[in-house]
């Protein structure tokens, strides 16, 4: 089975993370990780190619320090890794970087089928959760997205995700996308051997001319909305109380005080 | 330019042959944007008096008659061709997992622009669609202008409050066309409705009580607090992942994201997991035993204390001070 795992760089969640003045995620003043709901994916892939034999790509977009996305994913098992990486696409919606990604997977399969792309449910710089399903539209894959359970039997890919209000199991056969939740599986750790081999992996960096793709159709100027102001929230100036036995009638104070009882 | 008079499509979510909460949230956000028309999947409403009374001009039924047909790309395909058929220019959705998939598949079909998880929409001079976020565990707020003509919004719920039009709309039922399954690949082999519990739903409720770690499992006060004001119960990873609550109260940004007026987290520390779910909430209250718990750096209120002291005191004072012990 031939497997891609597409992951994100973002900003790690302890860091001051922040966005730029013409409102864009600060990608280079701020510590970035793999995205973690990312580990998930990984290890979905991992899983399914140690049961059946085959091999998992790893791929992502995104400038030079992105590349610590995949090399972690290179760490955890992952065969290979590709990177797409363009100045044109600086400022891409979810929509460019889907058409992207789509592009490159369809290169992936020029030495071979892809049979599944998995993904993570979210990025959680963003957390639109939108980039599989649109990925699934472009690349015309049935798409099982949010998998909290995830198995592949007889070329068929089974699901079971669970919704706002009510649970689905699905099932479609391989080539097939899906993306799988932090409930699908507990990411590993790298081993020692991961991490060496992982060190002298070369990642190849493809470009948007590489992939045949129009820079005028990526990008900030081609995104479909554009960030007209990015503020930071002023912090709650909150009061904080200790108990001395009466802390839960002053908190019911402070609802009444504040129409929070009506 | 956007001509005026273009409608405005809400998808309203029902349950039971009612509408959900978020779906008079809709109609309200809707109306303020243009001629609002609801859109209710599934069998028809058994009264579409709160629609009418919304703000709903048209109530577009569009049948789906079997599983497949309510998969998210088949619903996007029903209202790309209701969209078309209307002239509508913005679709509404109230957030979740499954409705931002439907209006991505939407968004992708129709060329139009994806918003997700608004906190308020309006119309600028020139009548594009405008809306606000939040981001980074609703640590930064955002607005964005749609670029394009068309727009496809998720509100998050209780981004606006459910009022009732001045002028109610007519609400006239209309049949669409049903939805036909998109994908032929994909078979759902099972659908199963999780119970309603009998206290509100915790993505929709305006007051909200999550229990963390600190309850050890004892959910007994939480409970209490909650039903005293009226709210829903909700929990952190760290108590789903105990099994001491079940999955789908999990509030956090891999769980259900709320936004109430009110929330309360009691043995909450306030992890930017789980704050990324709970942040953009109205009035933030939180009891913890640890004063260096990092939910007291952005709660309006804390108590250093004990839960299992605090929440029941709190609760019999709020039931003396509405008149109900």
């Amino acid at each position: 089975m031939k497997i891609v795992v597409c992951v994100k760089h973002v900003p790690d969640l302890q860091a001051d993370r922040r966005f730029t003045d013409d409102g864009r995620v600060d990608r280079e003043g701020v510590d970035g990780t793999l995205n973690e709901l990312d580990e998930n994916a990984v290890e979905a892939a991992l899983r399914l190619v140690e049961a059946a034999g085959g091999e998992v790509i790893a791929l992502t977009m995104g400038p030079d320090d992105a590349e610590d996305a995949v090399r972690r994913a290179l760490q955890m098992g992952a065969h290979r890794a590709v990177r797409v990486t363009d100045d044109a696409l600086a400022g891409s919606d979810a929509f460019a970087t889907a058409a992207v990604l789509a592009a490159a997977v369809r290169r992936l399969a020029d030495d071979g089928p892809v049979d599944l792309v998995v993904t993570g449910m979210a990025a959680l710089d963003g957390l639109m959760s939108v980039v599989p399903t649109l990925l699934a539209a472009h690349l015309d894959l049935p798409q099982l997205t949010l998998a909290a359970e995830l198995s592949v039997a007889d070329g068929v890919v089974r699901v079971r995700r669970d919704l706002d209000h009510v649970t689905e199991v699905l099932e479609a056969p391989l080539p097939a996308l899906v993306s799988v939740t932090d409930q699908a599986n507990e990411a590993r750790y790298p081993a020692f051997a991961g991490i060496m081999a992982a060190r002298k992996a070369q990642v190849p960096v493809w470009s948007l001319a590489d992939l045949g793709l129009d820079p005028a159709a990526v990008g900030g100027a081609a995104a479909r909305t554009r960030v007209l102001e990015a503020s930071p929230r002023p912090p709650r100036e909150g009061v904080v109380i200790t108990d001395t036995g009466d802390g839960g009638r002053r908190l019911a104070a402070f609802l009444a005080e504040n129409g929070l009882l009506a | 330019m956007t001509a005026p008079t273009a409608p405005v499509l809400a998808v309203v979510e029902h349950h039971d042959g009612r509408p959900r909460a978020s779906a008079l949230e809709l109609l309200t956000a809707g109306r303020a944007l243009g001629p609002v028309h609801a859109v209710w999947l599934g069998d028809p409403p058994d009264d579409a008096g709160p629609l009418a009374a919304h703000g709903a001009a048209v109530v577009h039924v569009v049948p789906v008659p079997t599983p497949e047909a309510g998969l998210p790309a088949s619903v996007a395909a029903a209202l790309a061709g209701l969209a078309e058929a209307t002239g509508a220019d913005v679709v509404l959705l109230a957030s979740g997992f499954g409705a931002k998939e439907v209006a991505a598949r939407l968004a992708h079909a129709t060329g139009a622009a994806l918003m997700v998880d608004a906190s308020a929409v309006e119309r600028d001079g020139e009548g594009r669609v405008v809306t606000t976020q939040q981001a980074f565990a609703a640590s930064w707020t955002l607005r964005s202008a749609a670029q394009v003509g068309r727009a496809v919004v998720t509100l998050r719920s209780n981004a606006v409050r459910a009022t009732p039009a001045e002028t109610p709309g007519a609400a006239e039922v209309r049949v669409a066309a049903p939805a036909r399954p998109a994908d032929p690949r994909v078979r759902v082999v099972e659908r199963t409705a999780r119970p309603a519990s009998d206290r509100p739903d915790v993505g929709e409720a305006d007051v909200v009580v999550v229990g963390g770690r600190g309850t050890q499992g004892d959910f007994s006060p939480v409970e209490d607090l909650a039903d005293a004001l009226g709210g829903a119960v909700g929990a952190t990873r760290d108590v789903t992942d105990e099994g001491w609550q079940p999955h789908d109260v999990m509030v956090g940004q891999t769980g259900v994201t709320i936004s109430p007026r009110l929330y309360v987290g009691a043995g909450v520390s306030g992890a930017v997991h789980h704050r990324g779910g709970m942040q953009a909430s109205g009035t933030i209250v939180a009891v913890n035993t640890d004063p260096d718990a990092p939910i007291f750096e952005f709660a309006d209120f804390g108590v250093v204390g004990d839960l299992a002291e605090v929440l029941p005191q709190a609760a019999a004072e709020i039931r003396r001070l509405r008149g109900q012990a």
